[in-house]
């Protein structure tokens, strides 16, 4: 289908297109495998200038925009889920400081993720998951300084990562009202990782817990204003949403390719399973929503980088994309057959890489509740 | 005049597309029932010239006013490649190949061999192997490989001696001399050829593949003298020695103090054991993606032991660093055209084709039936090599007497 | 100080494919690229250049217009400038033409450091530029070269591959390296380097441009040409044997004898 990208997304596309073909393809079983966290493959998405495609121009960037952080992300997905996370994650840790950071911040931070420091996002703990208002993380003031103890879990890049924007109470009492985002750095007195977790999918991906006991937190680091924590979260995921669809797109794609691929090279009963139409009904399927995905993606990747940013939209690229993302590479290791059920066909991989996308940056579930009470509430 | 060398002589051309199939550069069109050359496209290359069945294509080269005295040179003349104390196989083809175009020529063949003394014996064995006169170029600064000394020196022998033809072979020392040797004479340089032959008014006919072995092309150097070409090893057989055979022996002085030394070489490493060497190889036996891992890689050297063969490798077993890019066959790597080549576990993708498919006899070893290396392989194996090899090299040991 | 790098666009002979029955090249899909090796002399070239913080990289190539497209895709990956040498004068050139045609082109921008080339070009390897163009220019060569050791303005150390092993050369500067693709692994294009390869235009020169003898340039200035072009006898696929892993072992073995290998 033709979306009729600039030059410049186009060549966005085609490089991170090449970076997956040519570097990420061949390692992406090894690093499932292994657990091997991508460094090599983050520098060379760093010297292809992928990760100024979403950094303001007066900061290193090439305009901080959306759209083309989608392209990468797809493609480099399209390649490996797990490797692109790298990738995507920064981009999750980087756009809190890109759209509340005072300019300080942002030339403090933003020309080093331009250069390609990794960053992570940090919200979720133990108790707070989808009712992320439940955080226990504290901050309390103490002269200039905020002192901040908790545990963070599940985040992605943890450890691996420079740069953090953590979500912290500064007054329990307020609830979500009292809740204050904050800029920390590796290598800050008592910032600390846990033990990188054991994944089922997107394995070349590292999640951490990030554990702070009492680290000394000057209030220049505090991002936006005090209390408006929840804000700069929210509105954060609202740009980084269609980035997860894209994800999920990407794999989704992959998983079509090489489902066509192996359907027209085997052959079971003197044919190639391509022209049984059990299996040309499925790709039908898939071909579609994947198509169907790309579209709305794309569509609101384009309004928001335009101004026009709505949750409700942003949240049903997440969950559009991720639900077929689940269910194109189901069908895929069901076209491979017994073949797909190995480990040596790429198919599997993509199955477990895919699940992830329905759970993290708000679960299907909760983001199905915004959606309907937006809804709801525009056609009251 | 803007020239443009190339012409279609359109009373001649029936519109019949032969050229545009044969262009490799897409620079022939039928337009109107003629053959309409693309200028901008065209490198004079000549294939559709050749490919034309009515004589309809015409390169024309204007006829140099001043030729030169292309009587003054006669006699063919070899380059004799002597490295780490040995002389090169491929030195004593080339007077196979020196004295067929002798012959022809009814003139006779010298020889130039270089290094840092002690050479006697060899020039000796040139004699024997078919050479008339052999020039020694002897000095301690001729130890190693430089290629301005080497060069300066061979220059001023070819100027005082003035063969027609000087011919070397195309190993990694003849490719870096020949060329540097011809730009300083300004005379033509043909590489890597696979067979040579003479005409009767002294034209060396050098034929050589081009386009990654897609094409063979036969090379003229009509004008210039010596005629200049560098010989692909193991194309042309070794004479017999023949002890009795006569011939001169003659030191050529050259005073090496002469040229401004710009360059040392510091060390030569010689790697010892079987077959880095591989365009010089009888046999090679060549390991891809499908030999699995570097350790695995041992069976194919002890293969290549027991039938003294080099070893060979794909790209995709060179990227996967399981064996050094000295090994690799293929368009970027090395070209080989040995008598019998042992693919194993080798897909044969064409990139490695094009490195290998002039070898006489290809053996193929795959599990896949349907891998691209069987339709060019000689006799194809299909099963492990895992289990294939081992099996193998017992039964060579058992024939040689040495389980 | 200028790091020049002189690349080629080449057919991508791998697509190449003979008509057997029309006796006629396919060309269809042979799309044309940058020679392979030529990559890995531009990357050496970016590579010296930010170990040392020295020099400009200046890549060079003569062809046609269309050899543009090899100057862009060199801007991409970081090189700073590109000419390209195209007249119809200059076509025709076997490598003593190009090669002398390259040394007038060198000689007018002046100031080399380092010449690379790729060890040869996969259309029509011979490897024969490299050393020609040291020889005119009269500056020393070395080919084949697999590691830059050492390099300072008017020294390097390097290792170049042999039939044997490897050398250790040291040599004066400059000089003419042509690169085999162990040196490195070339590095992708930037998104920077693409936006400035869209719009970059390179100088170009033709005959006029540079201070040529018209008797050694193009055909005229050649003195090899091509007699000519036939097709390869092709090798077919023979006998193909299938069975357990004993019987093919022994078939081979029976093949080598019969070959005289054992």
């Amino acid at each position: 289908m033709k979306y009729f990208l600039s030059e410049e997304e186009l060549m966005v596309k085609e490089l991170a297109h090449r970076i997956a073909e040519e570097k990420i393809i061949p390692v992406r079983q090894k690093y499932d495998e292994e657990e091997i966290f991508p460094h090599d493959i983050v520098k060379i998405m760093a010297e292809s200038d992928l990760f100024r495609v979403f950094i303001p121009e007066e900061y290193g960037g090439l305009g901080a925009k959306i759209f083309p952080m989608v392209l990468a992300v797809e493609e480099l997905s399209w390649g490996c889920g797990g490797i692109a996370l790298a990738y995507a994650g920064t981009a999750l840790g980087a756009f809190p400081i890109i759209l509340f950071g005072s300019e300080e911040q942002k030339s403090k931070y933003l020309p080093k993720i331009a250069e390609g420091t990794l960053a992570a996002f940090a919200l979720t703990e133990a108790e707070a998951g989808s009712d992320a208002a439940n955080i226990k993380t504290r901050a309390e003031k103490d002269g200039d300084y905020y002192i901040l103890n908790g545990t963070k879990q599940f985040i992605t890049n943890a450890g691996e990562a420079d740069i953090y924007t953590v979500i912290a109470l500064t007054d329990p009492n307020k609830g979500a009202r009292g809740a204050t985002a904050f800029i920390l750095e590796k290598g800050m007195e008592g910032l600390e990782f846990g033990k990188k977790e054991n994944k089922m999918g997107i394995r070349a991906s590292v999640t951490r817990e990030v554990i702070m006991k009492n680290v000394r937190v000057h209030k220049s680091q505090v991002l936006g204003k005090e209390g408006r924590g929840f804000i700069v979260a929210m509105k954060t995921f609202d740009h980084t949403r269609p980035g997860v669809a894209a994800q999920a797109l990407g794999i989704a794609q992959a998983a079509l390719d090489a489902a066509v691929k192996y359907a027209n090279q085997r052959y079971q009963f003197g044919k190639p399973i391509a022209s049984f139409q059990a299996i040309q009904h499925m790709i039908a399927d898939m071909g579609t929503k994947v198509e169907a995905t790309r579209a709305l993606i794309y569509s609101v990747a384009r309004a928001i980088d335009a101004g026009f940013t709505s949750p409700k939209e942003s949240a049903m690229t997440k969950v559009f994309a991720s639900d077929v993302a689940m269910e194109v590479t189901t069908n895929a290791v069901q076209i491979f057959g017994g073949y797909g059920y190995m480990k040596e066909y790429p198919v599997e991989k993509m199955m477990r890489d895919a699940k992830i996308t329905q759970i993290y940056e708000g679960t299907n579930q909760i983001l199905r509740n915004v959606i309907a009470s937006r809804i709801i509430k525009e056609a009251k | 005049m803007g020239i443009k060398g190339i012409i279609v002589i359109e009373e001649n051309c029936t519109g019949c597309g032969i050229c545009e199939g044969n262009c490799p550069f897409g620079a022939m069109e039928i337009v109107g029932g003629i053959a309409q050359i693309d200028y901008e496209k065209c490198t004079l290359c000549g294939a559709c010239e050749e490919a034309c069945p009515f004589d309809a294509i015409e390169i024309r080269k204007e006829e140099v006013s001043v030729a030169p005295s292309l009587g003054e040179f006669s006699g063919i003349m070899t380059f004799a490649e002597y490295l780490h104390g040995e002389l090169s196989r491929v030195s004593l083809e080339l007077l196979s190949i020196g004295r067929k175009l002798a012959e022809k020529r009814g003139t006779s063949v010298s020889s130039v061999i270089i290094g840092d003394g002690g050479l006697e014996t060899e020039a000796r064995k040139l004699i024997e192997h078919g050479s008339d006169v052999v020039y020694i170029i002897s000095g301690p600064e001729f130890r190693y490989f430089n290629d301005e000394l080497y060069s300066e020196a061979l220059v001023s022998l070819l100027k005082e001696k003035r063969p027609e033809v000087f011919i070397g072979g195309a190993t990694a020392l003849g490719r870096a001399l020949f060329p540097r040797v011809a730009a300083d004479l300004n005379t033509g340089l043909t590489a890597d050829c696979t067979e040579l032959d003479i005409d009767e008014s002294g034209n060396l006919l050098q034929t050589r593949p081009a386009f990654g072995g897609n094409i063979m092309a036969t090379i003229l150097t009509p004008n210039h003298r010596p005629q200049m070409a560098t010989v692909r090893p193991r194309v042309m057989k070794v004479l017999p020695a023949d002890p009795t055979r006569d011939g001169s022996i003659e030191n050529f002085p050259f005073n090496p103090s002469l040229v401004k030394v710009v360059k040392t070489i510091k060390d030569s490493v010689k790697i010892e054991g079987e077959g880095i060497n591989l365009a010089d190889a009888e046999i090679i036996v060549s390991g891809g993606r499908g030999v699995g891992s570097k350790e695995n890689f041992k069976i194919i050297f002890d293969l290549a032991k027991e039938l003294n063969a080099a070893v060979g490798a794909s790209r995709a077993a060179v990227d996967a660093g399981w064996i050094s890019y000295s090994h690799q066959v293929g368009q970027t790597g090395t070209t080989v055209s040995p008598k019998i080549y042992i693919a194993c576990g080798i897909s044969g993708a064409i990139q490695h084709q094009v490195g290998m498919r002039s070898s006489d006899v290809i053996i193929a070893i795959n599990k896949d039936p349907d891998a691209p290396i069987f339709d060019i392989a000689t006799y194809g194996f299909v099963g492990d090599l895992h289990q294939i090899i081992p099996i193998l090299i017992r039964e060579i040991k058992n024939i040689k007497g040495e389980a | 100080m200028n790091i020049f790098v002189c690349i080629k666009q080449v057919p991508n002979t791998a697509k190449v494919k003979w008509d057997l029955e029309r006796g006629t090249l396919i060309r269809e899909g042979v799309e044309s690229i940058c020679n392979p090796f030529d990559l890995h002399a531009i990357e050496e070239a970016l590579r010296v250049k930010e170990r040392t913080g020295k020099g400009k990289v200046l890549v060079l190539t003569m062809g046609p217009p269309q050899a543009e497209e090899v100057l862009k895709e060199a801007i991409s990956l970081g090189a700073e400038d590109g000419i390209l040498i195209s007249d119809r004068a200059f076509a025709g050139a076997d490598t003593l033409a190009t090669s002398y045609t390259l040394s007038k082109a060198i000689e007018k921008i002046g100031n080399p450091w380092i010449i690379f080339t790729g060890k040869q070009a996969i259309d029509g390897d011979t490897a024969q530029v490299g050393p020609e163009l040291a020889a005119m220019l009269k500056i020393p060569q070395v080919t084949y070269v697999r590691k830059i050791v050492e390099i300072n303005e008017n020294n390097a150390v390097m290792e170049r591959l042999t039939d044997y092993g490897y050398d250790v050369v040291e040599t004066s500067l400059p000089a003419v390296l042509t690169v085999v693709k162990e040196i490195n692994e070339p590095r992708l294009p930037s998104l920077r380097g693409k936006m400035k390869a869209r719009t970059f235009k390179p100088v170009v020169f033709t005959s006029r441009d540079l201070d040529v003898d018209e008797s050694r340039i193009g055909l005229q200035g050649s003195p090899t040409n091509v007699k000519k072009v036939f097709q390869p006898e092709m090798k077919k696929g023979g006998e193909k044997f299938e069975g357990s892993a004993e019987e093919l072992a022994l078939i081979l073995v029976e093949k080598l004898k019969e070959l005289k290998v054992i």
